[in-house]
């Protein structure tokens, strides 16, 4: 595979630790802006339509929406122990840790999905007769909710699977303790998912 | 002064568990805050809550509080796209009859 002359210029690709931190940062950059778009109609909106806002905010389950938030809150926990598991070397711990950080983003989308159905179930989803039928307010609010919770479940989605590879990675001694950067790198994606829930929660559940 | 590659100094487990325990704390303010449907929070009260656990959040699990300057300098620039941008479009939003 590698010869001598090129042993040297893969250690310095392996050891980039700046380079692929900076990757990830200017990507999450983008993420971060993807969802600032939304949020920027969602405020214009919810300026125009404030009592529409307020009345459709109060029919989404401020409980399972905390509840949520406090499981996304923990697996960033989770995420951020398994990440000083492996640099301490506990490869187990730091596994352990990550199907769980898994299985905490699985039992958000349950929820989610919980959530998503029960509005369903009253006819409301984007262009259903029952919504078209309301204020525009309500259209408005509506549409956004399931926009940007739809299009975070897919980022919760991804980051899942980024987590299962990042744990097929440390069990094929890919990621080590002394190159734990994949890993890093991962948690780094999945802090980002937690961080604009943090956003999203008050927008759709808190409006008074 | 040379700079050790990787990570130099790296929090303990404890440091995350209080953290966590913060943000919990927090979201149970917001929503408390909420629920008693205090006058006048509007959009900002919640907002600012929000902000201090995303703070918490980049500076600790994400470690940017251990990164170099160059990326805390970095995070500026989103920042700041985002502040020009919601003045341009707040300031437009406004005034427009």
């Amino acid at each position: 595979m590698s010869t001598n002359d090129m042993d040297g210029t893969d250690q310095i690709r392996e050891r980039d630790y700046t380079g692929a931190k900076l990757g990830m940062w200017l990507f999450l950059f983008t993420e971060v802006l993807l969802f600032f778009g939304p949020f920027l109609l969602y405020s214009v909106y919810r300026y125009r339509f404030g009592a529409d806002f307020h009345g459709a905010s109060r029919e989404l389950d401020l409980f399972i929406g905390s509840v949520n938030t406090a499981i996304l809150l923990t697996s960033s926990l989770t995420m951020a122990l398994s990440i000083s598991a492996m640099q301490k070397g506990s490869k187990g711990l730091s596994v352990a840790l990550l199907f769980i950080t898994i299985a905490l983003g699985g039992v958000f989308l349950a929820n989610k999905y919980q959530e998503w159905m029960s509005k369903i179930g009253h006819g409301i989803y984007p262009n259903s007769q029952t919504l078209l039928g309301q204020s525009r307010g309500r259209v408005l609010f509506f549409g956004l909710y399931f926009f940007m919770t739809g299009l975070h479940g897919l980022h919760v989605l991804a980051g899942m699977v980024v987590l299962a590879f990042a744990a097929v990675l440390v069990i094929t001694e890919k990621i080590t303790p002394s190159d734990p950067i994949k890993l890093e790198n991962a948690g780094l994606y999945w802090h980002l998912v937690d961080v604009i829930w943090i956003y999203l929660f008050p927008l759709f559940y808190l409006v008074t | 002064m040379e700079e050790k590659e990787g990570s130099a100094k790296k929090p303990q487990y404890r440091t995350y568990v209080f953290v966590w325990i913060g943000l919990l704390m927090l979201t149970w303010l917001t929503v408390t805050l909420s629920s008693a449907n205090v006058a006048g929070l509007g959009m900002i009260t919640p907002m600012a809550i929000a902000s201090a656990k995303a703070l918490l959040v980049v500076s600790f699990f994400m470690h940017l509080k251990y990164e170099k300057g160059f990326f805390k300098a970095l995070v500026l620039v989103p920042l700041g796209v985002i502040i020009v941008v919601s003045w341009l479009v707040y300031s437009d939003v406004l005034y427009r009859r």
